[in-house]
């Protein structure tokens, strides 16, 4: 088996079981104090590289975030589920990153540490862009399997053959490497972070290297211009029988 | 201290002293009582015309009846009933058929064997106590007090009528559901009057069979007593209708910042009231202490109907004695609470899980003496289990193991109000503990869903239990250095008779759960386990009932853990709050010689 050199973006963000709240001002969510964890699919994506790694088919799997130094801690936990190196590109805290200078990045690091494929969580859970793996994949010319449910490395580590989600139903795809594939969520489910690897995760590198120098300097082309909450929920109405059923279905302009 | 056969020693004795002739039952011994009520077959025989001689219709000639056959006959509820030609065939308990009430159907149904629990009563050879009967005038009664909220319809009392481990089964012919402490009242105040028995009933989740009726006994439910009173965010003490559901409030109180002191696996579905009756224990005892402490007031309704209002929302208040401590873990004997007052506490900004293997026993209780010393003051969990109760989570609910196979798992939980200082402190501890051998392998969860999944592992194996088979359930207090010896002791005991034998609990309070599975429910495997349990306890001067309660599955076994003059003292309490004894009759504590 070819020794495959795996590349997985990771990103922080806020935890998928806090209550989000918007700032006063509408111009941005409340992110102080509140629980950040790995993304859920960058998890998956990880998980996958692992288990790669661990049938033979990769040799080395590369944990990467763009971030403020906060992100350190996402890269130990991914070190601690398995990944064997992490690299952190640091922007300055408040900066603003979105995929585009997050591709620049990974497909920067992808070339520079010779990567054959880039894994990636297919969207983040905080901005839910999923753009970021497909901007790879332009930015290195590579060809892409997003929406992967299923992962399988062919014989001689030549290509690898993506079974995709899509609306229609599961579509196969056959990729020659390097090659970037995005993670859905029914490619595996990811392992805990037991303790052995916790220690060991201690001791592998991590390099931070400013964000800057590999492309991914921050700049905003878009500008948010509010954030609110959805309306709440407004009570349903109960109606004795169809008339009455009719007569406020045509009142509410529905009919 | 059970006896076999009735009261008195000698089969067909004349114990009871009621005018029967002698000698005339020559019959093998009574099947086994289950239960401390004394049997007096004696006096049951005594209603029937020539005692065991009872006459057959058929023939209208005389018949001797065995003893088995004679309890078919008499009916579990002590009355006489006159049978078909056919004695074998079981007629459902009278109490439970009333043509008036639902007209046609049941008289002539043969109880369905298979799906349904077996009635309490006659599963124990229970006799019925002298309460009044349910009457159409009662029934009119309440349904003028509370209308619409009095219930007789059999299909919906099902389910109230059963517990949630299936294992005990009432005749209940009406429930109730009041909305305040006065529609409670008014309820006693009737009932007292009229001696009717009433079985009062929160969330139905009780472990010990003492949240359904054993006869006929009117179901006072406290579902629909769900309102929250006030909440006082600076000294963060709730009061609330007995009926709230504990996960309810949990998120309410959540959504301010605070959480409730006590959290337990029924948390879906108990309410606090029958939380405080029975002193529920839980998860979180270890940190936030137990009801005893946390509930400041309560407000309870009197067996005839006198509200008693002592729902101070005080921390501290010496004026006379502390009634609400009688009614905390009364087990709805004593009177039905329909208010509470409880401290919360902050809500813990920080919340950390980790879920540890390890190799024997000694070696969980060396990690919890760790445990405690590095992690002392945000230290708010701490679990065990075997790994047979890991291969039932795995097996029935196909939850995953995080860790590699260990013979035990151990879940520490921390809370504090800062998150680094926390994980510090946890991780320096859990190094310690790997590198001193203590724990094999572990894994820490810090985000929401997976502290929730690692939960689960622990709050589950109930559940898992209850798909297994049938359970048989123990909870027990003991030094924690003997406390799993039980486990292995009773395994050895039952060999290959049981399916599964498995211990978990919360070992920093030093409270094993005890359960063994079966295929099916057997008396012999009963035998082999109690009395050996409760002896086993006493011997080590343990509790046979750490947080359960006595319920009616544990009520003849108080001395084993309770000398007789504090029973007496209890029965004595009992008389003077309850002289009718229609309050949760037949449960907690024996009958009053």
């Amino acid at each position: 088996m070819a020794a495959l050199r795996v590349l997985v973006g990771v990103k922080r963000v806020i935890d998928f079981a806090v209550k989000v709240r918007v700032m006063p001002g509408g111009q941005g969510v409340q992110t102080e104090g509140v629980k950040h964890s790995m993304n859920p699919f960058c998890e998956i994506a990880l998980e996958e590289a692992v288990r790669l790694r661990e049938r033979g088919g990769a040799a080395e799997v590369i944990a990467a975030a763009v971030g403020t130094s906060k992100c350190q801690e996402t890269l130990r936990t991914a070190l601690a589920m398995g990944a064997d190196r992490a690299v952190l590109a640091e922007v300055a805290a408040g900066a603003e990153v979105g995929p585009r200078e997050v591709a620049a990045v990974l497909a920067e690091l992808a070339r520079k540490h010779r990567a054959d494929l880039v894994l990636l969580g297919k969207q983040a859970i905080d901005d839910d862009c999923n753009q970021t793996g497909q901007m790879v994949a332009a930015l290195l010319d590579w060809p892409q399997g997003t929406f992967a449910s299923q992962l399988e490395l062919e014989e001689g580590g030549a290509a690898v053959r993506v079974q995709r989600e899509v609306d229609g139903g599961l579509e196969t795809l056959r990729l020659r490497l390097p090659a970037v594939v995005t993670a859905d969520l029914r490619l595996n489910e990811p392992r805990y972070a037991t303790l052995p690897n916790i220690m060991k995760a201690k001791k592998k590198p991590l390099e931070v290297v400013a964000a800057a120098e590999l492309g991914g300097a921050p700049n905003p082309r878009l500008k948010v211009l509010g954030v609110s909450e959805p309306p709440g929920r407004q009570g349903g109405v109960r109606v004795d029988d169809v008339p009455a059923l009719v007569a406020q279905l045509r009142q509410s302009g529905c009919v | 201290m059970r006896a076999l056969g009735p009261r008195g020693g000698g089969r067909g004795g004349s114990a009871a002293g009621s005018s029967r002739p002698q000698g005339a039952l020559r019959a093998p011994p009574p099947p086994k009582r289950r239960c401390g009520v004394p049997r007096q077959q004696e006096a049951c025989l005594s209603l029937l015309p020539g005692s065991a001689m009872g006459i057959s219709l058929a023939s209208g000639h005389p018949v001797r009846h065995s003893w088995s056959q004679m309890r078919r006959l008499v009916g579990s509820c002590g009355t006489w009933r006159p049978q078909s030609a056919a004695p074998e065939q079981r007629r459902p308990c009278r109490a439970a058929v009333r043509p008036w009430l639902c007209p046609g159907s049941a008289l002539h149904t043969a109880r369905p064997r298979c799906q349904e629990v077996p009635l309490t009563c006659e599963r124990y050879g229970l006799r019925r106590l002298p309460f009044a009967r349910l009457s159409r005038g009662d029934v009119a009664f309440f349904e003028s007090l509370m209308p619409g909220r009095a219930c007789t319809n059999p299909e919906e009392l099902k389910s109230f009528n059963v517990d949630w481990l299936k294992s005990v089964r009432g005749c209940s012919e009406l429930l109730l559901k009041p909305k305040t402490a006065a529609e409670v009242s008014q309820v006693l105040r009737y009932c007292h009057e009229r001696n009717l028995a009433v079985s009062p009933q929160g969330g139905n989740t009780g472990l010990v069979g003492g949240s359904v009726p054993v006869f006929d006994e009117i179901i006072l439910s406290t579902a629909l007593m769900n309102q929250i009173i006030s909440f006082d965010p600076v000294s963060g003490i709730l009061v609330c209708q007995a009926g709230c559901i504990l996960e309810e409030l949990h998120e309410y109180l959540e959504e301010r910042g605070f959480i409730m002191p006590l959290d337990l696996g029924a948390k879906g579905s108990c309410q606090i009231g029958g939380n405080v009756a029975t002193n529920a224990g839980g998860l979180r005892l270890l940190r936030y202490g137990s009801l005893r402490g946390t509930v400041l007031g309560l407000q309870v309704v009197l067996a005839d109907g006198t509200v008693l209002d002592c729902l101070t929302s005080l921390r501290k208040d010496n004026t006379g004695y502390d009634l609400k401590q009688l009614f905390i873990g009364s087990e709805g004997t004593l009177g039905v609470i329909t208010a509470v007052s409880i401290l919360c506490p902050q809500k813990p900004k920080a919340v950390n899980l980790a879920f540890l293997g390890c190799q024997d026993f000694s070696r969980v209780q060396e990690t919890f003496t760790t445990c405690r010393a590095m992690l002392g003051e945000i230290l708010s969990a701490y679990e065990f289990m075997d790994e047979k109760c890991m291969e039932l989570v795995e097996k029935h609910l196909g939850l995953s193991n995080p860790v590699r196979g260990s013979p035990f798992y151990v879940l520490i939980e921390t809370s504090g109000s800062n998150s680094t200082h926390d994980e510090e402190k946890l991780n320096s501890f859990l190094e310690q503990a790997m590198t001193s051998g203590l724990v094999t392998d572990g894994t820490v969860a810090v985000d929401d869903k997976k502290i929730k999944t690692l939960w689960s592992l622990r709050e589950r194996i109930t559940e898992a239990l209850t798909r297994d088979g049938c359970v048989y359930k123990y909870d027990i207090s003991a030094p924690v250095g003997k406390l799993y010896d039980l486990v292995t002791d009773m395994r050895a005991r039952l060999g290959q008779s049981a399916k599964n034998v498995v211990g978990y609990g919360h070992l920093g309070d030093g409270n094993l759960h005890l359960n063994i599975t079966a295929e099916s429910y057997s008396h012999s495997l009963l035998d082999a386990i109690e009395p050996f349990v409760y002896e086993w306890t006493a011997r080590h001067n343990g509790s046979i009932s750490a947080e359960h309660g006595l319920g009616f599955k544990k009520k003849q076994f108080i001395q084993y853990s309770k000398p007789n003059e504090a029973i007496f003292l209890m029965q004595r309490f009992k008389a003077m709050l309850d002289p009718r004894g229609i309050l949760n009759p037949y449960k907690m504590l024996p009958s009053s010689p």
